[in-house]
């Protein structure tokens, strides 16, 4: 068979699986879930395949750029169907933060930002959402903005789904009364800077039109010292840095971090110095204060993948220093 | 419309991985998409958070705004090629503004105050204290001393990294090592989670296989 | 004309960001307010200029039929179709169920995620092929990833439950991130601060000018 058709046979494939599980969906179809045998029976039969390359690794041949995509496919998918629960422990830095939110009165004015975008949002968004649920179970006003033009697009996909469950439906949240989204401003760091004088005259308006005089919610707000607490979602710049930089030492702003685990190891500076009073560094940090806040969002559903996922990077690690060391340190081994 | 919307984002996700296997035309596609999504996006987003909101809604209040607006449209004299030497005047505001920011917030924020946090009390969980530190603090406490000062002068080419000085170079690579590990741990932590996030939209979102 | 004034918009206003750092008074006050407005201003006008140079470069390369072509048509065509959608909508074109917002949901997400969703594969293959404990610092780089990698998630706890409180792997990462991870940041981070504050200098003081085209 040539190339052409068995490319033409598994998107064949892959279209006839998406339509029969997409209409089981439509008819009503339950989430799959594996039992503990058949989870432990595939655990073990990838385990068993790890084995299979470290022969052939050690052998001389390295196997393929593909089959490693392959495996990273499966070990963060399959563990979404597993029945499995971990204990999470919290993180110092974590607790940090949860306990400076909980020291703020009702009532108390938070600045969310949301400098992010999409790509970002698998670990930020849970972040966000946990931390405005808890500002309005505590009361909190919520003041949110981005330094990403599309973080208040994220911001408004958090209030939708907080907004979905009862309990908050019941607080009767009120646009510009309990929260506000003033929008993007570009201008990365001067927009934080401009905000030290004023917050209206970067932010004459929220994200639709409304004039920033006519929300009850901002309307005294003149700076950074009508804010309680300042809390930010950062994926790179301007983000996290910058507000250090500006908003805690320029302003004196208290504030809170929630990062990428790319961007979190750069914060743990600030947090030693005193600059931060506590950051969320990844999915794990997410999932770490989605426990402290007694909520199961997105981020504790995906730690088993994520911990499955560094298991098997670690196992490639492992399988490639082994293959280096008893192949007499000669790693020009053929991809294939 | 919503099946059609989830079929649609299955199509452009499926497309964009679809690179794993190799470059082709579904990828090229909605790789060109993308670009015109975006730049258009920034586009909107600009135009009615920034122009609308400064030049309509606050027009009254802050006239010296069209000093900005005068050195924007200077700045896009540069699509001009015989005038767009013109552009180099708000260049040279952009540049001298953040110049003169980032010199006191960098001074400042990034090594004035981590020297400040760098230079503590080994034995004591604060100035003053006593001697009450924990085992571990104090060995932590003495890994950020001593690993800053040498990661520091691991930095410091003007001087041969020989003798003592050399020794406490090779500490401070050591020091650095040890942070790049845990920076590409928690790399392979980020970008897994991307990901996660993309097969929880095909698994959960569209094909309904999970909650 | 070309080369003194863009020198002098340099050096004025980055003095003046200076100066309003010791002064946060007025006229200092009023002039950091001033510039930062500007600031952003044209900086949204930079982001304009790159993305009309985008459609520019697109265009002519539809027009001169270059390789590819059609790809460029199609960074046109979905370029325009945002905007116009954007631009009928108004100023609350972000508001959920416009037709802004859906294709925000529908088409901008799942493009821009998985685009940088796919680097998890990469770093996957990297692990496998270049991660070698070749020397002392490339294992101490290895040991401090496994420790940040496993102690970062549950299982790393799950394995190490036999230990006691405080010395599992979950509280090993936190200590290598807390101690000698931020050490070695630190010393990166007043490394690179030392880098800024002497190159903001050179620039406000119109010794470092390749921003206006060099020194000729």
């Amino acid at each position: 068979m040539s190339t052409r058709a068995k490319e033409i046979l598994v998107i064949i494939m892959i279209v006839v699986f998406s339509l029969v599980f997409y209409f089981r969906k439509i008819a009503g179809g339950k989430e799959i879930i594996f039992s503990n045998l058949v989870a432990w029976v595939l655990i073990a039969l990838l385990v068993l395949s790890l084995g299979l390359i470290l022969i052939l690794t050690i052998k001389g041949s390295l196997i393929g750029r593909r089959v490693v995509f392959i495996y990273v496919g499966i070990v963060l998918a399959l563990p979404l169907f597993m029945p499995f629960t971990q204990k999470i422990t919290i993180s110092p830095e974590v607790r940090s933060l949860y306990e400076a939110v909980e020291k703020l009165p009702p009532g108390s004015k938070v600045l969310v930002s949301f400098d992010y975008d999409p790509p970002s949002a698998p670990e930020l968004q849970p972040m966000g959402e946990s931390f405005i649920r808890l500002c309005f179970q505590r009361d909190f006003k919520v003041i949110i903005m981005g330094l990403w033009p599309q973080g208040p697009q994220q911001a408004n996909i958090a209030i939708d789904k907080i907004l979905e469950d009862p309990e908050m439906q019941a607080r009767n949240l009120r646009y510009g009364e309990d929260y506000v989204n003033l929008g993007y401003q570009a201008g990365n760091e001067f927009v934080i800077q401009r905000m030290g004088s004023s917050f209206k005259s970067m932010f004459p308006s929220d994200y639709r039109g409304i004039p920033y005089d006519s929300m009850p919610l901002v309307r005294n707000i003149r700076n950074f010292s009508n804010i309680d607490f300042s809390f930010n979602l950062s994926a790179g710049f301007p983000g996290s840095v910058e507000w250090v930089q500006i908003a805690v030492d320029r302003y004196g702003v208290e504030l809170g971090l929630g990062n990428t685990a790319v961007q979190a190891p750069q914060m743990y500076t600030y947090l030693n110095s005193g600059q931060v009073v506590g950051l969320l560094g990844g999915m794990n940090g997410g999932a770490e204060f989605e426990l402290l806040c007694d909520y199961k969002g997105k981020a504790t559903k995906f730690m088993l993948s994520q911990s499955f996922s560094h298991m098997v990077i670690i196992a490639f690690i492992i399988i490639g220093n082994v293959a280096y060391f008893l192949g007499g340190r000669k790693s020009a081994l053929k991809d294939k | 419309m919503e099946h059609f919307a989830l079929w649609l984002a299955a199509f452009l996700t499926l497309g964009i991985i679809s690179f794993l296997y190799k470059d082709n035309a579904w990828y090229k596609l909605t790789e060109s998409i993308f670009i015109g999504l975006s730049a258009g996006y920034w586009m909107v987003s600009l135009f009615w958070d920034n122009f609308y909101g400064k030049f309509w809604v606050n027009k009254s209040e802050s006239p010296y705004l069209y000093v900005g607006a005068v050195l924007g449209l200077l700045m896009l004299l540069r699509l001009v090629p015989r005038i767009g030497w013109i552009s180099r005047w708000p260049l040279s505001f952009i540049v001298g503004a953040t110049s003169g920011l980032w010199l006191i917030n960098y001074f400042s924020s990034n090594i004035m105050k981590q020297i400040e946090a760098t230079i503590l009390p080994l034995f004591s969980a604060q100035f003053g204290s006593g001697f009450d530190a924990g085992a571990a603090a104090i060995i932590g406490n003495l890994v950020i001393v001593t690993g800053t000062f040498s990661g520091l002068v691991y930095f410091f080419f003007s001087k041969e990294h020989k003798g003592a000085f050399g020794r406490t170079a090779k500490l401070g690579i050591w020091i650095i090592m040890i942070t790049f590990g845990a920076s590409f741990g928690y790399t392979v932590m980020s970008r897994m989670s991307l990901f996660i996030g993309r097969i929880d939209f095909l698994l959960s979102d569209w094909l309904g296989m999970i909650l | 004309m070309r080369r003194e004034i863009p020198l002098l918009i340099t050096g004025i206003v980055g003095v003046g960001f200076v100066i309003q750092y010791f002064i946060p008074h007025a006229p200092f006050s009023y002039m950091s307010d001033w510039f930062s407005d500007w600031f952003s201003i044209i900086g949204a006008c930079a982001i304009v200029l790159g993305a009309l140079n985008l459609m520019k470069i697109s265009i002519q390369k539809v027009i001169s039929r270059k390789k590819d072509w059609g790809y460029a048509a199609v960074i046109i065509a979905s370029f325009l179709l945002i905007v116009i959608i954007g631009m009928v909508e108004g100023k609350d074109f972000r508001v959920p169920g416009t037709n802004f917002d859906w294709l925000y949901r529908y088409m901008y997400i799942p493009l821009s995620a998985t685009m940088f969703a796919i680097l998890a594969f990469f770093v996957a293959s990297a692990s496998y092929r270049a991660f070698r404990a070749r020397n002392f610092e490339a294992t101490l780089l290895l040991i401090a990833a496994f420790f940040v990698m496993m102690g970062r998630v549950p299982v790393g706890d799950i394995i190490t439950g036999f230990m006691p409180e405080g010395w599992r792997l979950s509280n090993l990462a936190s200590w290598v991130m807390n101690y000698p991870q931020a050490a070695g940041q630190r010393a990166i981070m007043i490394g690179i601060g030392l880098g800024i504050v002497s190159t903001s200098l050179r620039v406000i003081l119109g010794i470092e000018r390749s921003h206006i085209g060099g020194g000729e």
